[in-house]
């Protein structure tokens, strides 16, 4: 399946056309826009907290700032953070639960069991902590440690899939013909499982960004520059958000990090439907 | 396969050990419950090393303190300050954790750095059941009216109620919490002034005397009653999907056909017949959902300043006060892994084709 009948595909039912429009909106926004439009960071005292105009679409912040330049640039952190993430806990989830389900015997159940425990281990306080004892600098690193977390669900998943795949003629036929693991793995099956794949790679990416912002929000990521959680972070932490003028500058990435994850959300749905032929028909 | 091998008897022996152990392994409950003590270990040993790492621990901020000024030598500080806290830093990490478990295992989660002599599990006792009571109100409601609403919404399929109770479900269902807890602080409470925010904080009001009187009921409802609304509203769409979804899978059921076939009324079919079989699943999901109440509690704590374990965990770490990390650390730990625990017992023992297929 090409990727322009793909999205074609998705593109055919609203929820679907919702998700593509606003993540693609999403990335144009972080990624494409910062290069036409420069960044403004002149404080304007005579303007502070200035309701949404044409010349500030989204009013001024606390010192006069631009809000809509802010959320313009405030995207990149966040956005790249959920990429890394979601492609590392993809990774190593497809590695390993395929690997485990190939393999079997000790290595499947020495697998599962981690993956179990993984489950099982409260998240958001494991990450207050780790974020509070290394103060991870750089999305790289957030990434990394948000990942760490995350591939357990998808694990099990793929290992459910790859054990009722390896049954299937053309992969029993790749075995015999002694293609390596490497080959049975990503070549013959991951493609059979794309689907699952990208579903997941998508709620790794509303997940990432769920965990990576209320740790900002918490102040436990050290803050470079502005990004949406820090914006929230200032307005909770300097009273901001008891003082009634400030309204747009709050309600602004409340905004955008809710229609991100929203966006997310649909662009899975609708991928569901079209890996779902059961339900593409209805 | 043994044939082939020397020795026969001595594998024989391994191999009905390993046997026996497999059989183990492949007892539900008995494999649950390995899993949730191997769960809580795991938990424990990797929180007690992340915590002992940490830089700026209390021990080296006072000491550094003390001798600022130059009015201890570093010796007189490090004794002060061991004396203080309490704790054999210089013992290697290994035999601090052994303590640690063995203290753990008397329930004796040591005492507080910074409130001196202060037990930990008194300090998590505190604030408990206000968490509990907040998160858990919150959740038993948004399960009541999401099924409610699922089930409606699945037996209208397509209708204007099920495109509206759908689509609100998915929308508020991935909004993260805090944000909507932020929403409520900034519309109803900044803008509207409808709420009385900041009178709100805290558990209870200073004034009133806690017991079983109208006043502090309505007093506890009255400061919970954010926190309440936002797991509320976090929680639902969930619910109503799932339950919808649920739904829809059972109406196409035979036995469902069948009921109708034998002229049975609706009303019956509907909790007798879909109903209980699409809440089946749901209840154990809420089972584990009550294992994440300390967790997700943490951030809304935070902005409506409610005093329960997130808030206090939130405090613990910015003071770097390690027993009360790692104490509430475990708290949660345990009660992940018992509400899953739960979850897989009340499951096998609600659907029976469970306890069978095992």
């Amino acid at each position: 399946m090409s990727v322009i009948s793909l999205i074609a595909i998705i593109a055919r039912r609203p929820v679907g056309l919702i998700g593509l429009l606003g993540v693609g909106g999403f990335l144009v926004m972080t990624y494409a826009v910062p290069l036409v439009v420069p960044p403004q960071s002149t404080v304007d005292v005579a303007n502070v907290y200035r309701t949404p105009s044409l010349v500030h679409p989204l009013g001024t912040d606390f010192e006069g700032r631009d809000v809509l330049n802010q959320i313009i640039y405030g995207g990149r952190d966040i956005v790249n953070v959920a990429l890394i993430a979601a492609l590392l806990s993809t990774l190593i989830a497809v590695t390993f639960g395929s690997l485990a389900a190939t393999l079997g015997g000790k290595v499947d159940t020495a697998v599962l069991t981690i993956a179990d425990v993984v489950l099982t281990v409260p998240q958001l306080i494991v990450l207050i902590v780790v974020a509070a004892l290394f103060r991870p600098e750089g999305f790289v690193l957030v990434a990394l440690i948000l990942a760490s977390l995350q591939w357990a669900g998808l694990l099990r998943q793929i290992r459910a899939q790859v054990l009722s795949l390896k049954e299937r003629e053309y992969v029993e036929a790749a075995r015999s013909l002694d293609l390596s693991l490497f080959h049975v793995i990503f070549r013959e099956m991951l493609p059979n499982m794309a689907s699952y794949v990208a579903i997941h790679f998508i709620f790794a990416m509303t997940g990432a960004v769920y965990a990576q912002v209320g740790l900002i929000v918490l102040g436990l990521i050290p803050l470079s520059g502005a990004n949406w959680g820090v914006m929230l972070y200032f307005a909770q932490s300097q009273g901001a958000l008891y003082f009634s003028d400030s309204f747009w500058y709050i309600l602004s990435p409340i905004l955008a990090i809710s229609l991100f994850q929203l966006s997310l959300v649909a662009l899975a749905s609708g991928l569901e439907d079209v890996f779902n032929p059961r339900l593409r028909v209805g | 396969m043994a044939a082939a091998i020397p020795a026969e008897a001595k594998i024989a022996a391994t191999f009905d050990a390993r046997q026996q152990l497999g059989t183990l392994w492949r007892h539900p409950v008995l494999r649950a419950a390995l899993k949730a003590v191997l769960t809580v270990l795991v938990a424990t040993t990797i929180t007690f090393t992340l915590i002992r790492l940490l830089p700026g621990n209390p021990v080296d901020l006072r000491i550094d303190e003390l001798t600022r000024d130059g009015a201890m030598t570093y010796e007189e500080a490090r004794a002060q300050v061991a004396g203080l806290y309490a704790i054999e830093l210089d013992a290697p990490l290994p035999q601090q954790y052994a303590s640690f478990l063995w203290n753990v295992l008397h329930g004796d989660l040591g005492n507080s750095f910074l409130s001196r002599g202060t037990p930990v599990t008194g300090i998590i006792l505190a604030v408990l059941p206000w968490t509990l009571f907040a998160v858990g109100t919150g959740l038993l409601l948004s399960f009541a009216v999401g099924i409610g609403l699922g089930l409606l919404a699945a037996y209208r399929r397509g209708s204007v109620f099920d495109q509206a109770v759908s689509t609100a479900g998915s929308i508020v269902s991935s909004v993260p919490n805090y944000l909507v807890a932020i929403l409520l602080v900034l519309v109803l409470g900044v803008q509207l002034r409808i709420v009385p925010i900041t009178q709100m904080r805290g558990a209870y009001s200073p004034g009133v005397q806690p017991g079983l009187s109208l006043d502090f009921i309505g007093d506890v409802l009255f400061h919970a009653a954010l926190p309440i609304t936002v797991f509320f509203l976090t929680h639902i769409g969930h619910w109503i999907l799932s339950m919808r979804n649920a739904t829809l899978a059972a109406l196409e059921e035979d036995f469902v056909v069948a009921a109708r076939a034998r002229g049975l009324p609706d009303s019956r079919i509907t909790t007798a017949y879909v109903g209980r079989n699409a809440v089946l699943p749901l209840v154990t999901q809420l089972a584990i959902s009550v294992g994440f109440i300390v967790g997700g509690a943490v951030l809304i704590e935070q902005i409506f300043v409610y005093q329960g374990v997130g808030l206090r965990l939130l405090r613990a770490v910015a003071q770097r006060d390690y027993p009360v990390m790692q104490g509430i650390l475990l708290l949660v730990t345990v009660s992940v892994v018992v509400a899953n625990l739960v979850a897989d017992l009340l499951y096998s023992r609600l659907d029976p084709r469970i306890g069978r297929a095992a």
